[in-house]
C-alpha cells in the first residue's frame, strides 16, 4: 500500500478490566437503572408542569399507544410480561381517576409514571458481561482473520496462516492518536457515519484495535431479534433503542440513560443519523434526540461545578467506507419508495437471519473488497476543535473555554431552547467533518462519474424516469469516460488541496487503472452489478438504482457542476 | 430561566456612535449603565467631557472608550451600531477581546460579501447563497459569539431621539436573546416584538433599501400616491421572492421590520435611499449624487450584491433589475418605468 496506515494494535489505555467505565457501570446496573427512571420521572413531571390531568393525558396516550404497538407490530425480542404491565396500568388508571382528591389523584398518577420509567429504564440499559466481550472480541478477530489468509494465501490449508490480518482488510485512518488521548482525560461520543447493519460490529472491533474500552451505544431494538446480533450486540455494549415507541415516556427515558451515562464517564457511540442512510449519501439531517444528550450531559457537569478536563465530552466523527454496501439494493428500492415513486417496494432485509449473515461474512473476507475508516479530529460540543489536551481552540488559534457557551450572567445557566439551537450547530459541524474526512475510493469516483454522465445525456428526464431507463441508452463510450473521471478526479484532488476531502491511496494511480480498480470493485457482490463494461469496451450499468446509490456517496461537494 | 433583576448593576456596550447608535445608547441608558466604543480619540473625549457625539446629546451617565478590549471585557451585551460599509472591519477588530459567553445585537442593514482572496463582485459577476453573508452571519463567522440578534424595524433615529412612540424587532435563534433586547429596550414609548426568524428579518431590513430608491425616484418623477401604492405593494412581493431564496421567512416581510419598514422608508425624505432615487429622477447622475453624500446609501450596494445573485438562481425581480440598469448601464428612468408598467406580472399574489 502506498499510504500508511495503522497496523499494529495498540495498547490498552485501561489495562485492568476493572476500570472500564462500562464495567463499572455494569457493576452498579441496578441503582444506575432506578436513578435513571427517577430523573425521567422528573423531567416528564417538568414538562406535563406538574400537572395532574395533563399528566393523565400523557398517560393514557402512552397506555393506547403501547397496546396498540403490542396488538400490531409484536417483535421476538418483546418481553412476555408486556400485556400484563399494561393491562395493570389501564386499572390503575381506572382506579386513580376515581379519587376524589386531587393531591391523592396526583400522587396515583405519579406513582404509574414511575412504574413506566423503571421498566423502560431497565429495558433499556445494557446487559454487559466483561467475559462475553473478551470472548466476542477474539472471536472476531480471530474468526475474520483465518477466512482472511484462508482466501488470501493458498486456500484452505494456510488457514492456520499469519501473513495477512484483519488490518490489511480494514484500514484506519486519522486521528487515532488523539482519540487514545482524549479517551484517558475525558469522555468520548464517536459519531460515525452509518451504511450498513456491520457498521456496529465494525466499530466495535476498531475500539478494541484502538486500545480503547467498549463504548456503549444504542442499538436498534429490532436488532436484537437476530440471536446472532444479539450476543454480538450485548458483548459490545449496547443499550436498546426501540424505534417503535414513539411516546413522551420512552423518549425522556432513553434521553436521560444516555445524559448519564456520558456524565458516569461511559464512552458512547451514536450514529447521529439514525438509521442506515438508505440514498447512499453522507448522511445530511442528523437525528438529534441523542446528539443533544451529549450537550445536556456537558452542561450539567459544567452546572455540578465540574470543570476539569475529567468532565470535558469530545465529539469524534468516524467515517466508515466501503466499496460494497451489501444492503444497497432494498436501501436504495426503501430510499425511492419513500420519495413517493416506486410501488413494488417490499422489505427485503438481508441481515434477517444469522444464515445470510455467515454467508455475507465468508463472502466479504474471502474476496478482496476493503473497508476504511476515517476518524476525525476531536471536538467539543460546540463543533469546536480541541488540541491534544482537550482544550478548545477557535478558529483563530486562541484558547475558549466551552464552558462559556452555558453562561449568562456569569452563572451556568439551563436554558432548552439554547440547547437545541447548539445541537443543530453540532449537527452541522459534524455533517461538515464527515464530508472532510470522507475517503473516496475508485469506485465511488467510476460510479459518481457514470451516473452524472448518463443524467447529462437525459437531462429532460427526471430522477425516477431517468432510473428506468432501458439499459442500451445507458451506454458510455470508454474513452469519453475515462476523460470525465480525470476531469472529476482533479476536482477531487483540488478539494484535497483545501482539506475537505480524502482520497483512498489507491487514487494516486494512473487513471486507467483506477478506472478498472473501480470498475472492479464497484457493488462487486451484487447480482446486478451497477457498472460493468460490454463486449466492446463500453460503459453500462445494469442497475440504475444500484449506480444511483453508489453515486450518492460523493454528492455534497458540488461536484455536479462539471457536468453542466 | 431564572436572571438576575440586576439590569442596574450590569454594563451594557454600544458600538458606534452614529445617529442610530446614540438613539439606542439613551434608550439603553434610561434603565442601565452603559459604555460607547467610538474608533476616534477626540469623539471620546467629546463623550466624557461634554456627553455629545458629534453634537448629538448623549445621556449625561453614558461613558466612552476606545478600547475594543475594555468595553468587551465590561460588558456581557453589546450593541453593534455600526454602517455596514465599516462592519467587517469593526468586527474583526473586536474578534479577540469576544468570548462565547457575550450576546450581540446588532443593527446594521446590509449585505457583505464572502469571496476568496483576490476576488471581487467585478470578477465573480454572479453570486451564490454562500457567497452572500448577512450581518449576523458576519458576526458567526468572524467571531466566537453564538447567541446573535438583530434590531430592525421603522426607526427613523430623529423621531427616536424626540421620544416618539416606535417599536422595533429583535430577532434572534435565541429566545435569551431577544428576552433581553426587550427587557433592556422596552419602554412606554418603545415597544419591542420578538422574532426568531433572524434572517428573514435582516434582508426584510436589507430589500426594502432597493425599494426606497425606488420611492424616491417615484417622487423625482413627481408622481403620486397611486403609484406609491402600487410601488410598495409590488415592492413587497419582489422582497418576499428574494427573501425567500435567500433563506428567510415570507412571514418576516410581513412584520415590522419587512412592511413597516418599507412604508416609513418609503415615505421618509430623510433617508439617504429615498434621496438617491429623488435625485436620478431629478437628472443627477449616480457619480454626482454619490460625490454629494457623505455615507454611502446602503441600497446602492445591495443592489449590485442582489443583481449578481439573480444572475444564479433563475428568479426575475424586475424592481431590482431595472432599477440596476438606472444606476449602472444609462437606463432612463421613464423608460424602467414604462416596462415596470408593462411587465406582464399580472398576478396579485402568488406567495400565501
Amino acid at each position: 500500500m502506498e499510504e500508511k496506515y495503522i497496523k499494529h494494535r495498540y495498547e490498552p489505555i485501561l489495562p485492568s478490566k476493572e476500570e472500564w467505565p462500562v464495567v463499572k457501570l455494569a457493576r452498579e446496573r441496578k441503582e444506575f437503572v432506578k436513578k435513571v427512571a427517577d430523573l425521567a420521572e422528573n423531567r416528564i413531571l417538568k414538562q406535563t408542569g406538574n400537572n395532574p390531568e395533563i399528566l393523565r393525558e400523557e398517560l393514557e396516550t402512552t397506555l393506547y399507544r403501547e397496546k396498540l404497538r403490542i396488538k400490531q407490530n409484536p417483535w421476538v425480542v418483546d418481553p412476555d410480561d408486556e400485556g400484563e404491565f399494561w393491562g395493570e396500568v389501564k386499572s390503575s388508571l381506572l382506579h386513580i381517576s376515581s379519587e376524589e382528591k386531587k393531591t391523592s389523584r396526583f400522587e396515583g398518577y405519579k406513582s404509574v409514571l414511575n412504574k413506566i420509567t423503571n421498566r423502560y429504564a431497565e429495558e433499556i440499559a445494557s446487559n454487559f458481561k466483561a467475559t462475553h466481550y473478551k470472548f466476542t472480541r477474539s472471536v472476531v478477530t480471530y474468526g475474520f482473520s483465518r477466512l482472511l489468509n484462508a482466501a488470501r494465501v493458498k486456500g484452505i490449508k494456510s488457514i492456520f496462516s499469519n501473513q495477512y490480518t484483519l488490518q490489511d482488510k480494514i484500514q484506519i485512518t486519522g486521528e487515532t492518536d488523539q482519540i487514545r488521548d482524549l479517551a484517558t482525560k475525558g469522555t468520548i461520543v464517536m459519531v460515525p457515519t452509518h451504511f450498513s447493519n456491520l457498521d456496529s460490529i465494525l466499530i466495535g472491533w476498531i475500539i478494541s484495535v484502538l486500545g480503547l474500552p467498549p463504548f456503549i451505544y444504542g442499538a436498534g431494538l429490532n436488532l436484537f431479534n437476530i440471536s446472532i446480533f444479539a450476543y454480538f450486540m450485548n458483548a459490545l455494549g449496547a443499550y436498546k433503542v426501540d424505534r417503535r415507541k414513539k411516546n413522551l415516556m420512552y423518549l425522556e427515558t432513553l434521553k436521560t440513560y444516555s445524559k448519564e451515562a456520558i456524565q458516569f464517564g461511559c464512552h458512547s457511540l451514536f450514529f447521529p443519523g439514525g438509521t442506515r442512510s438508505r440514498s447512499g449519501t453522507i448522511e445530511s439531517r442528523l437525528k438529534l434526540g441523542l446528539l443533544s444528550t451529549a450537550i445536556e450531559a456537558q452542561r450539567a457537569n459544567y452546572q455540578a461545578g465540574n470543570n476539569e478536563i475529567s468532565g470535558k465530552i469530545f465529539i469524534v466523527p468516524v467515517t466508515i467506507n466501503y466499496h460494497f454496501v451489501l444492503e444497497a439494493p432494498s436501501l436504495i428500492r426503501d430510499h425511492l419508495s419513500s420519495t413517493g415513486q416506486e410501488r413494488y417496494y417490499k422489505e427485503n432485509d438481508e441481515f434477517s437471519t444469522s444464515y445470510k449473515i455467515s454467508k455475507f461474512l465468508v463472502k466479504f473476507f474471502t474476496k478482496g473488497s476493503d473497508i476504511s475508516v476515517s476518524i476525525g479530529k476531536a471536538m467539543d460540543v460546540l463543533g469546536n476543535y480541541v488540541d491534544k489536551d482537550g482544550r478548545t481552540i477557535d478558529k483563530n488559534g486562541r484558547q475558549i473555554h466551552t464552558r462559556d457557551y452555558f453562561m449568562s450572567d456569569g452563572v451556568v445557566t439551563v436554558d432548552q431552547q439554547r440547547e437545541e439551537e447548539y445541537t443543530n450547530m453540532l449537527g452541522k459541524r459534524i455533517v461538515e467533518e464527515f464530508h472532510k474526512i470522507n475517503r473516496v475510493f475508485s469506485s465511488h469516483l467510476v460510479s459518481f462519474t457514470a451516473f452524472e454522465m448518463i443524467k447529462r445525456k437525459n437531462q429532460k428526464l427526471d430522477l425516477f424516469e431517468l432510473l428506468r431507463l432501458p439499459e442500451e441508452d445507458s451506454i458510455i463510450p470508454y474513452e469519453e469516460f475515462k476523460k470525465e473521471c480525470q476531469n472529476v478526479l482533479n476536482a477531487i484532488f483540488e478539494l484535497k488541496s483545501q482539506g475537505l476531502i480524502k482520497t483512498a491511496p489507491h487514487m494516486n494511480r494512473d487513471i486507467e487503472e483506477i478506472i478498472s480498480h473501480g470498475m472492479d470493485n464497484v457493488g462487486m457482490y451484487h447480482a446486478k452489478r451497477p457498472l460493468v463494461m460490454d463486449s466492446s469496451g463500453n460503459i453500462t450499468t445494469q442497475d440504475m438504482s444500484l449506480l444511483y446509490f453508489y453515486h450518492n456517496r460523493l454528492t455534497g461537494y458540488g461536484l455536479e457542476k462539471l457536468f453542466k | 430561566m431564572d436572571s438576575k433583576n440586576s439590569s442596574n448593576e450590569k454594563v451594557i456596550g454600544v458600538v458606534g456612535v452614529g445617529s442610530f447608535g446614540t438613539a439606542i445608547a439613551n434608550m439603553l441608558a434610561e434603565k442601565n449603565n452603559v459604555i460607547v466604543y467610538a474608533r476616534k480619540k477626540e469623539v471620546v473625549h467629546e463623550i466624557n467631557s461634554n456627553h455629545s457625539a458629534q453634537g448629538k446629546k448623549l445621556d449625561s451617565s453614558i461613558l466612552a472608550t476606545n478600547e475594543p478590549k475594555d468595553i468587551c471585557e465590561r460588558c456581557d451585551i453589546l450593541f453593534f451600531m455600526i454602517p455596514s460599509s465599516g462592519f467587517l472591519e469593526v468586527v474583526r477588530t473586536f474578534a479577540p477581546f469576544l468570548f462565547p459567553y457575550h450576546l450581540i445585537i446588532h443593527g446594521t442593514k446590509g449585505l457583505s460579501l464572502n469571496l476568496k482572496p483576490g476576488e471581487t463582485l467585478d470578477t465573480v459577476k454572479r453570486l451564490n447563497r454562500n457567497q452572500i453573508l448577512t450581518m449576523s452571519e458576519v458576526i458567526l463567522q468572524e467571531t466566537v459569539a453564538v447567541r446573535v440578534g438583530c434590531l430592525a424595524g421603522p426607526n427613523l433615529s430623529k423621531e427616536l431621539i424626540q421620544g416618539q412612540p416606535a417599536a422595533t424587532v429583535i430577532a434572534s435563534k435565541y429566545n435569551e436573546v431577544i428576552l433581553e433586547g426587550q427587557r433592556l429596550l422596552r419602554s412606554e414609548k418603545f415597544q419591542v416584538y420578538g422574532n426568531s426568524d433572524i434572517i428573514g428579518v435582516e434582508l426584510s431590513g436589507v430589500l426594502k433599501n432597493i425599494i426606497a430608491i425606488a420611492a424616491g425616484a417615484l417622487a423625482g418623477l413627481g408622481l403620486g400616491e397611486n403609484a406609491k401604492g402600487l410601488l410598495i405593494s409590488r415592492g413587497m412581493v419582489e422582497m418576499v421572492h428574494l427573501s425567500n431564496a435567500l433563506g428567510g421567512s415570507v412571514k418576516s416581510v410581513f412584520g415590522l421590520a419587512g412592511i413597516g419598514d418599507l412604508v416609513t422608508t418609503c415615505n421618509s425624505v430623510d433617508s439617504r435611499n429615498y434621496t438617491v432615487g429623488y435625485k436620478l429622477a431629478k437628472g443627477e447622475s449616480l457619480e454626482e449624487i454619490l460625490a454629494s453624500m457623505d455615507e454611502v446609501a446602503e441600497g446602492i450596494n445591495t443592489v449590485l450584491i442582489i443583481k449578481a445573485f439573480l444572475e444564479t438562481t433563475g428568479l426575475r425581480a424586475p424592481i431590482t433589475e431595472n432599477l440596476y440598469k438606472v444606476l449602472f448601464e444609462d437606463l432612463e428612468i421613464e423608460e424602467a418605468l414604462q416596462f415596470l408598467m408593462k411587465y406582464p406580472f399580472s398576478v396579485d399574489v402568488d406567495f400565501v
